[in-house]
């Protein structure tokens, strides 16, 4: 592990940290919720950032600031602009179950580019010169519908047991590519599906894996075949070979009806299920010590048969959207809609003969959204219900301007029977001074993703008990219970700007407006009737012209006065005018010497 | 309740404005014009009112705002002390700006209500006892005697009453507040959070003052110095009009009213209610003010145009943010013609009121 890490361990004393770069959407409808993967690799947009720490409470937040200062030097990422009080928040149980001195903080309009992936490639102790991580071709990864590069540091020197201390860090890219079709597919088949595009390593990053890197202790390749995938399979297989075909031994051919693979695998794994009536998934495992320069890694992937098949769901399908129109107020709607369970997948919480499904929402709404958090409505399957029937607790911390940011987490418990919950809230736009927007400010702002959690579901893959499976780090992950997780949209809310070209104009109008208001009040109150009559008798021996007299006509009457042919403007102006040089001079005395003093 | 005491309050006036006229003997300008009731009149007109109507509807707290100030006001017309105490204290609490109060309050409880200047009544004094100088002192006596109002002395014990009377209203809602917040941080907090908000200008939320706009757009370094510069603009101008108008301090509270609502940091349409309907107590001397046709014209127009150009700017995005901020200043404009025309008109008042009293044998 590099020692740049090491050094940030020691020093703020992190026991778990996880930073992602994320650019693109996980289609939690097409690529799966339910599994290991989507559930732990599945990240919001942007950069996403939280740190538990070791050190007393009060410290926590300055150990925040000097992270995300230090993330940001190490990734080349503005990860700096979490420091602020406005951009991170502290989740008691909505986003993990710790407690205490988590700091979560998210920038969803960070972009991802290689700038990012190279010094994340940096940790790694071959870098990207040997081992898998050859297979980094910067175009291919970045061609992609989503990839997401993520960093997990797991601490365990400040914990009281002194049993295994050390430090784990765990890299992981995770990369959803479409492979290029050679050739369109002039095979049609019987029910007119298209057949899935085939693929091999070096069609997708055009390079092979040449050989492990010499530091690593295991490198291996898995392909891992679909609960969903599988089950299409066997239906397919045993139409094919009709009754009486032999569906225990077909899961450990890598060569069927469906697919085939252009290398044996070294070896099967199949998952050991709780229920028998699921499907089980299967990965081949291929390990790379047996390749060399000369013998190159590159898997191919062949379809055979068109099959369409589903990943499996979450519980709830969640996304959130807003409502209203203006720039003065709207509402935040997160809408969650139950998905089919696939082959009894979950298990039912059963309490007193009733199934209820439990999921926590964490929301974190910036100050400059002001959100009403009384406004919280909850609509089951359409129709509105009281709040407290649902919602088993809430902690709320409300924003605070310019300080802090609006935090809700929520546990809510449904019965299973529910199809669509929708939870809406209802918030005002705030107005920002000009330094405060963003370069391009009409785009509107960004609300990050909220977090639905089911903690009642684990997404945990089961293998035989065996040693030699324990030696993969990837395996041990898919092994570990972590509950289900998943990331609504960002939301861009557009907010009222005021006019940034004119920052010089308003200040010199508007005290312009209080220099009229200083200067005539001033020069009515001291005026003296003697002076004004004296004033008036000189300038009656003036003579007048036309244009003179029109105008003295005009003003007499907007005054509402009787137009006397001698009667001419107020004494005022002169007055006024002088008036106002003086305070105009007197205010830049106050403002030099201001500066001076200040300065 | 407001328009009820706003009309009592310009009772009081007239009372007291028919009384000192009638001691400078100018009865002429009696029988030449009709006396208006102008309590009525300022009653009528606040609660006619359109802005007050629209205040009520909006659900906002200017109107109890109103309520104690001119609760205040009317306390100190008819002496009573406490309730004057403890109009301004309430109102102070509410709002900050009205502490400013103070002034004329203490000059109506020293002086009395609004009268002509006393230097007139000096000279009448002197000019009947020039006249009659064989009159003995018996008759000069009952002519004092038969002015009980008559303000030539400053009665220093109704304002030490009244500002015995403040430090306990203060006193009494510091404590119930402390209560109330200990929970929350404390007086200190509430202070932070109500005056310091007002002082501060943090929040720069639209409104139809001329603040919001400016704190949006100004550079970081001089905020602090704009923010010191736009307060004292109203504080500065406490001691010129008290000066200049410590004979009238009823008239010298609208003044200071109008100002505060033009320059404060956070104005609504629920202040200018008030000193619109103030304005109708003093009709009798503002009869001939210049630009009274085109000061309607300005308010009803802005208070048509001032929505759409908001609706415009915010609900349909097609207009600007200058647009909003144009009625505003047009907004202030008016408001400061306004003030400085009403000083002028009462000045002028008090000038043809000298002349008179000069001129009459």
């Amino acid at each position: 592990m590099s020692l740049v890490m090491l050094e940030q361990v020691q020093k703020f004393r992190i026991r778990e940290m996880e930073l992602s770069f994320t650019q693109g959407r996980w289609n939690y409808e097409r690529w799966g919720g339910f599994d290991p993967i989507s559930s732990s690799n599945a990240k919001p947009p942007g950069v996403e950032l939280w740190a538990v720490f070791d050190v007393p409470h009060d410290l926590v937040d300055a150990s925040w600031k000097n992270l995300t200062h230090t993330l940001s030097g190490l990734f080349c990422a503005s990860i700096n602009f979490l420091e602020s009080s406005t951009a991170y928040s502290a989740p008691d149980w909505g986003f993990q179950p710790f407690s205490g001195s988590l700091r979560y903080g998210s920038l969803p309009r960070e972009a991802v580019c290689t700038e990012n992936l190279t010094p994340w490639l940096k940790l790694l102790p071959c870098r990207d010169k040997a081992g898998l991580a050859t297979l980094m071709d910067r175009p291919s990864i970045y061609r992609g519908f989503y990839h997401s590069q993520r960093l997990r540091l797991s601490s365990t020197e400040f914990g009281s047991t002194e049993v295994e201390s050390g430090i784990a860090l765990d890299q992981t890219l995770t990369v959803v590519l479409q492979p290029t079709t050679s050739h369109r597919a002039s095979m049609t088949y019987s029910s007119d599906s298209v057949l899935q595009p085939s693929w091999s390593l070096s069609s997708i990053f055009g390079r092979k894996v040449s050989g492990r890197c010499v530091l690593a202790n295991s490198s291996n390749v898995y392909v891992q075949v679909e609960r969903g995938l599988m089950s299409e399979l066997k239906i397919l297989h045993a139409e094919d070979e009709g009754s009486g075909a032999d569906n225990l031994t077909f899961e450990k051919t890598w060569n069927n009806p469906g697919f085939e693979l252009s290398i044996a695998p070294n070896r099967v794994i199949k998952e050991v299920n709780i229920l028998h009536d699921e499907t089980s998934i299967v990965l081949y495992e291929y390990l790379i010590d047996n390749y060399s320069n000369s013998e190159p890694f590159d898997l191919g992937f062949t379809w055979k048969f068109p099959v369409v098949w589903s990943s499996p769901q979450a519980p709830l399908h969640a996304s959130r959207f807003l409502m209203g129109s203006g720039n003065e107020r709207g509402a935040i709607a997160i809408s969650l809609k139950a998905t089919e369970p696939s082959d009894g997948l979950w298990f039912a919480d059963t309490i007193e003969n009733s199934c209820m499904l439990r999921f926590n929402v964490f929301q974190v709404v910036p100050w400059y959204v002001r959100v009403y958090f009384h406004t919280l409505q909850v609509f089951v399957d359409g129709k509105p219900q009281s709040v407290t029937d649902f919602i088993e607790r809430m902690r709320i911390s409300p924003s605070e301007d310019k300080v802090s940011p609006g935090v809700m987490e929520m546990a809510l418990k449904l019965p299973c029977c529910v199809k669509s919950v929708t939870l809406t809230l209802e918030f005002d736009k705030g107005f920002l001074h000009i330094d405060e927007y963003p370069p391009d400010a009409n785009q509107g702002f960004d609300i990050p993703s909220a977090v639905i959690s089911f903690p009642d579901f684990h997404a945990s893959m089961h293998f035989l008990k065996d040693d030699s499976l324990n030696k993969s780090p990837l395996l041990s992950k898919f092994q570990e219970r972590s509950p289900v997780l998943c990331y609504t949209e960002v939301l861009l809310v557009p907010l009222t700007t005021p006019d940034f070209s004119m920052p010089y104009n308003v200040i010199t109008i508007t005290c312009t407006v209080f220099a009229l208001y200083f200067g005539s009040l001033l020069n009515v109150l001291r005026r003296r009737v003697g002076e004004e009559e004296r004033f008036l008798k000189s300038k009656d021996s003036k003579k007048t012209g036309r244009l003179g007299q029109l105008l003295s006509k005009l003003f007499a009457k907007l005054r509402g006065k009787s137009w006397e042919p001698t009667q001419t403007q107020s004494a005022s102006s002169s007055l006024i005018s002088s008036k106002l040089i003086f305070k105009v001079i007197l205010v830049a005395g106050i403002a030099a010497g201001w500066q001076y003093y200040s300065g | 309740m407001t328009a009820v005491l706003i009309r009592a309050t310009g009772q009081n006036l007239q009372m007291a404005y028919n009384q000192s006229l009638k001691s400078l003997g100018i009865v002429r300008l009696l029988e030449r014009s009709e006396m208006l009731a102008s309590g009525d009149i300022a009653a009528l007109v606040y609660l006619w009112n359109p802005l007050t109507i629209v205040t009520c509807v909006g659900s906002s707290t200017s109107p109890i705002e109103n309520l104690v100030i001119v609760l205040s006001l009317y306390g100190a017309c008819r002496r009573l002390v406490p309730l004057a105490a403890f109009g301004w204290v309430i109102a102070t609490h509410l709002s900050l700006y009205p502490a400013i109060l103070i002034v004329p309050l203490i000059l109506i409880l020293g002086y009395g209500p609004d009268s002509p200047r006393r230097k007139l009544f000096q000279q009448r004094a002197s000019i009947k006892v020039g006249e009659n100088p064989s009159t003995d002192i018996h008759y000069q006596q009952k002519e004092l005697a038969s002015q009980p109002m008559l303000p030539l002395r400053f009665s220093w014990r109704l304002v030490v009453h009244f500002i015995l009377w403040a430090s306990l209203w203060s006193c009494y809602v510091l404590l119930l507040c402390g209560i109330s917040v200990r929970q929350y941080g404390g007086l200190g907090e509430m202070f932070k959070s109500t005056y310091g908000f007002i002082l501060t200008v943090p929040d720069l939320s639209p409104n139809i003052g001329v603040l919001w706009y400016f704190f949006a757009e100004v550079f970081d370094y001089f905020r602090n110095f704009f923010l010191i510069v736009f307060h004292v603009n109203i504080l500065f101008m406490i001691l010129p009009l008290a000066i200049r108008l410590n004979h009238r301090p009823c008239f010298l509270a609208f003044v200071y009213i109008a100002i505060s609502s033009l320059l404060k940091s956070y104005p609504s349409v629920g202040d200018s209610a008030l000193y619109l309907g103030l304005l109708g107590l003093f009709v009798e001397e503002l009869a001939d003010m210049q630009f009274s046709f085109f000061l309607f014209c300005g308010y009803v127009g802005i208070s048509f145009l001032s929505p759409v150009m908001h609706n415009l700017w915010i609900w349909r995005g097609t207009g600007n943010a200058n647009f909003y901020f144009a009625t505003a200043m047009a907004y202030a404009c008016f408001q400061i013609i306004l003030v400085v025309e009403s000083v002028s008109a009462m000045l002028n008042h008090d000038r043809m009121l000298r002349k008179l009293s000069i001129m009459k044998p």
